[in-house]
């Protein structure tokens, strides 16, 4: 299936959840932050939420700035 | 010192260093991290944005800041919304660990002044979600008297746009909005160099907060540390209390005892 990654079409196994695909991503999940259909996924919800096919999913973390 | 316990207290929490640094415009990580460092800044503002997922050889601010050594203060910068500044705090709660954050919400491309209306906004869904609110505003008494009331933690007027070196522009509405607010005044936004964050200090502001000042200057490292001891020095001009100002000359030597 296919969801809106920041903005780019992405491939996503099915029933994967935010953790798995933020394994995919290699992507700690401590220094970011989810959000799927503008909701933020709490850090807690990794495991348990699972992604839907059309899903906008934004990764956000910290950058350099003022 | 006389500074030893001269505490900066936002929302309950002591800070030593009245001075707060951007990590934004560095050359390199390790200029960054080494301008923190000698900064001696407690306080640091990072900006939220999407991860590089085409890209991930980049390395991560994380890398290079101990979020156990500085409070991290996540920004709302390039946001032009209210909806926009509020969506990108609480992801900046979710990434991070506190409820701190810098309220920007920009009215102008050019100018990057800020968008008033939508500030006060943003800043009263965000007091009530739990947040600890720093918002960055114009130099409008009236306004920080408004932020101050719906709850935020403190007020951070503008010495000059942001980037421009300008320094404080407006000395005397500094003043008077540290005359009229309880919570923290920070000057937020403007200071070129350190005679000006000492300028800002010496009004009785209680921190200010720099980027480009330290990440633009030619040597970033040796700028760090003079903003470091100019707010310093400007803290302790102000809690000394300077000489009122004269128009004529008012000898330092006696006049007695003079040669004949």
């Amino acid at each position: 299936m296919q969801v809106m990654l920041n903005g780019e079409p992405t491939e996503v196994k099915a029933k994967c959840t935010i953790a798995q695909f933020l394994e995919q991503l290699q992507l700690g999940r401590e220094r970011v932050a989810v959000e799927v259909n503008r909701d933020i996924v709490p850090k807690a919800a990794y495991d348990s939420r699972t992604i839907s096919d059309g899903d906008k999913i934004e990764i956000v973390h910290f950058v350099g700035g003022g | 010192m006389a500074l030893e316990n001269d505490k900066l207290i936002i929302a309950g929490r002591e800070f030593s260093s009245r001075l707060m640094v951007g990590t934004g415009k560095y050359a390199s990580f390790q200029q960054m991290a080494q301008a923190l460092e000698v900064s001696g800044a407690e306080i640091i503002t990072v900006a939220v944005r999407r991860v590089n997922i085409s890209d991930r050889s980049k390395e991560s601010l994380l890398d290079y800041i101990d979020p156990k050594k500085y409070t991290l203060l996540p920004n709302t910068a390039g946001c032009y919304t209210a909806d926009d500044a509020v969506r990108t705090c609480r992801l900046a709660r979710e990434a991070g660990l506190s409820d701190f954050v810098k309220l920007e919400v920009l009215g102008d491309e050019k100018t990057l002044f800020p968008d008033n209306e939508e500030l006060l906004k943003a800043a009263k869904i965000l007091v009530k979600e739990g947040f600890t609110v720093l918002p960055y505003t114009s130099d409008d008494v009236i306004m920080c008297r408004k932020l101050e009331d719906i709850g935020c933690a403190a007020v951070m007027p503008l010495g000059a746009p942001i980037g421009s070196g300008l320094g404080i522009r407006n000395p005397y509405n500094i003043r008077i909005i540290m005359e009229t607010v309880k919570v923290p005044v920070i000057v937020d936004a403007g200071v070129g160099s350190a005679s000006d964050a000492a300028i800002a200090m010496e009004l009785g502001c209680d921190g200010v907060l720099m980027n480009t000042a330290i990440a633009g200057a030619q040597d970033p490292i040796a700028m760090a540390e003079a903003m470091k001891l100019a707010i310093i020095a400007g803290r302790l001009s102000y809690k000394a209390g300077r000489i009122p100002r004269k128009l004529y000359a008012n000898a330092s030597s006696p006049i007695e005892g003079l040669l004949a």
